[in-house]
């Protein structure tokens, strides 16, 4: 076709104009992402910083009412998120080690694989109705090590996809570099592979904490909630999440002050958890 | 990667014999067996933890199915088709939450596909260098926010924003559409399935997104530069080389803000309404599974109501098992006719 015909003018002006439309259309899409985060933070960090007192770290929950803080709640759920991400990670890495170095061959790896991959998107508050049937019901009270179970069950899946993939990464002739030199494979998995995807892993790990830090449906049945402060793993403890819940549905104005205030908490440390897995990415990257 | 590694521990036979190198002959055979041994055992070791999901999955789905044994033998078939849900009469049934639940996510998804999709393009092909880094996380800071946090914004701030200046606007506008209409009547109340549908496009968008700008990143410059070399416009290029190329990574992201949408629980439980009631309307109230548990279940009494709920449970566990699995079973056909990849 001649370049200088009509129809071809045409078919290049429309080409130009779907391109343009399209092109803007995507920058919209983008626009209408950031006015929803900057609508919720700005609300959030208006309320919240209303409800930040020096009370908030030192009290524990009020009854409706009286001034209180969350002390409990923060405590809680410190706790619970620490030991679940303990439990968690160890199984995750192990898991994933295996999916990424030993997974080529027979039936397990791919099944564990399409398993883990289900298990990553299903419901937390399934897996805190699991808890509940296998651990609350058989011991008969809720209590914060049921908690720390649903939660590490929520670590697992996370850990063992970021450890795999990013263990898939790692180029393979580091791998037979070293089994070149005559290292044998536990040591080129845990001296070699895994150093070389070490920063993914642990950003992953950041990501499984962020991702528990404001899980509140696999809690609702297996830590329950407490209105005093408790060190013990074996009773009900308070937590963030479940506060907010609870004080947010209730209709006392100084309770959603509190829950504000709690949301900011969680919402902080979730900011501070993801800049920090950006940092450790961001030096260790140019092993890729 | 394995087959070169797996050679290692043959290196126990072969060492002794006289034709190998010196310089293998030197290690000693004890540390070589030592070593084989621990081999085993850390792949046996790892092996044994891999097997922990598929308990796990065996695990949750027993326990389910054990703890709804009561309401399936009092309900059977009849719990999925009945909308009745009587805590005094001991009626359950399922209609109304599953509908809720199936409701919400499609809301979800029509909103948040092209949202996702536009984002991702937008960061990978049209932002300038320097802003796409702050952009990237911005959107990905959007996903970090916990679900509670969604569903209290969403009940304080949005759905009073919502019931005064967008419900009066739908319900003249599409509401007089025959057919369609009928989804849009009702009272302005701000809560309602389509209000939780849209907090959850909101949700979910950040994950669709970010897995397809990760996904159309991976697509090699060569194959873009080809298409642009061509003449090709910029969305010619994203449309006709990075999208075919990356469908499947593009199907995974929507596949996993499916499954975040249809079990979401918290942001959903603020703003549904929690009403056992069927309507046609997506303004009127309603309920998911996820929210009729997370509302019902600490105060259930009596044996049968839990193990109603406990099977509600076990419905979203399959049906979000289901739509992964299917689109599992899609990747892979979709990863065959494309051949070797990755």
């Amino acid at each position: 076709m001649n370049a200088r015909s009509p129809l071809y003018m045409d078919l290049y002006a429309r080409r130009l104009w779907l391109n343009r439309v399209n092109l803007m259309v995507s920058l919209l899409a983008m626009l209408f992402g950031l006015f929803w985060l900057g609508w919720i933070l700005l609300t959030l960090f208006q309320a919240g910083f209303a409800g930040i007192t020096a009370d908030l770290f030192l009290k524990t929950t009020p009854p409706p009412g009286s001034s209180g803080g969350l002390i409990n709640a923060i405590g809680g759920s410190l706790m619970m998120g620490v030991t679940g991400t303990l439990l968690g990670t160890p199984i995750g890495i192990m898991a994933g080690i295996y999916l990424a170095e030993f997974g080529s061959r027979g039936w397990l790896a791919p099944a564990t694989r399409f398993i883990n991959d289900i298990l990553l998107s299903a419901p937390s508050i399934v897996i805190g109705l699991f808890i509940y049937e296998a651990y609350v019901v058989q011991v008969r009270h809720f209590s914060a090590w049921a908690g720390t179970m649903a939660l590490a069950l929520i670590v697992i899946p996370v850990v063992i996809r970021t450890t795999e993939n990013m263990l898939r990464l790692v180029p393979d002739s580091l791998r037979e570099a070293a089994a070149a030199l005559g290292a044998p494979q536990w040591k080129i998995i845990m001296l070699v592979t895994v150093r070389a995807a070490q920063a993914g892993i642990l950003t992953g790990i950041l990501l499984a904490v962020a991702r528990i830090s404001g899980e509140t449906a696999p809690l609702l049945f297996t830590a329950l909630n407490n209105q005093f402060g408790t060190l013990n793993m074996n009773s009900p403890m308070a937590n963030l999440p479940m506060v907010i819940f609870q004080f947010a549905m209730s209709p006392y104005e100084d309770w959603h002050r509190l829950a504000w205030a709690g949301a900011l908490l969680i919402t902080l440390s979730v900011l501070v958890l993801n800049i920090l897995a950006r940092v450790f990415f961001r030096n260790k990257t140019p092993m890729y | 990667m394995s087959a070169v590694v797996d050679h290692v521990p043959g290196l126990t036979k072969l060492a002794p014999t006289a034709t190998m190198p010196t310089m293998l002959r030197t290690i000693p055979e004890g540390s070589l067996r030592k070593h084989h041994r621990l081999d085993l055992l850390f792949r046996h070791a790892t092996r044994c933890f891999a097997f922990l999901v598929l308990a796990l999955l065996l695990g949750i789905l027993a326990s389910l199915l054990l703890g709804s044994l009561p309401s399936i033998r009092a309900f059977g078939f009849g719990f999925f088709v009945s909308a009745e849900w009587n805590p005094v009469t001991q009626q359950f049934g399922a209609l109304v939450p599953i509908m809720g639940t199936l409701a919400t996510s499609a809301i979800a998804l029509m909103i948040g596909i092209p949202v996702s999709f536009g984002i991702a393009l937008f960061l990978t092909e049209l932002s300038p260098i320097w802003l796409r880094r702050p952009l990237g996380t911005a959107i990905e800071l959007l996903a970090a926010i916990p679900s509670i946090i969604y569903g209290m914004w969403g009940l304080f701030v949005f759905a009073p924003v919502f019931s005064q200046h967008v419900q009066p606007l739908l319900t003249q506008t599409l509401g007089s559409i025959p057919l369609v209409g009928a989804l849009f009547q009702g009272a302005p109340m701000g809560i309602g399935v389509l209000t939780a549908g849209i907090i959850l496009a909101i949700m979910v968008i950040p994950f669709m997104a970010s897995v397809m700008r990760d996904v159309f990143e991976i697509v090699p410059a060569v194959l873009k530069e080809s298409a642009y070399a061509l003449g090709s416009t910029t969305w010619e290029v994203v449309w006709n080389v990075v999208l075919p190329y990356t469908k499947v990574g593009v199907v995974g992201g929507v596949m996993l803000g499916l499954g975040r949408a249809l079990g979401e629980t918290m942001a959903v439980t603020f703003v549904i309404g929690n009403a056992h009631r069927l309507s046609l309307s997506i303004m009127e109230p309603g309920n998911s599974i996820a929210s009729a548990l997370a509302n019902e279940f600490t105060e259930a009494v009596g044996d049968l109501y839990l193990s109603a709920l406990i099977e509600l449970g076990l419905v979203l566990f399959l049906i979000t098992f289901v739509v992964l699995a299917l689109s599992k079973l899609l990747l892979m056909r979709l990863s065959r006719f494309e051949g070797q990849k990755t």
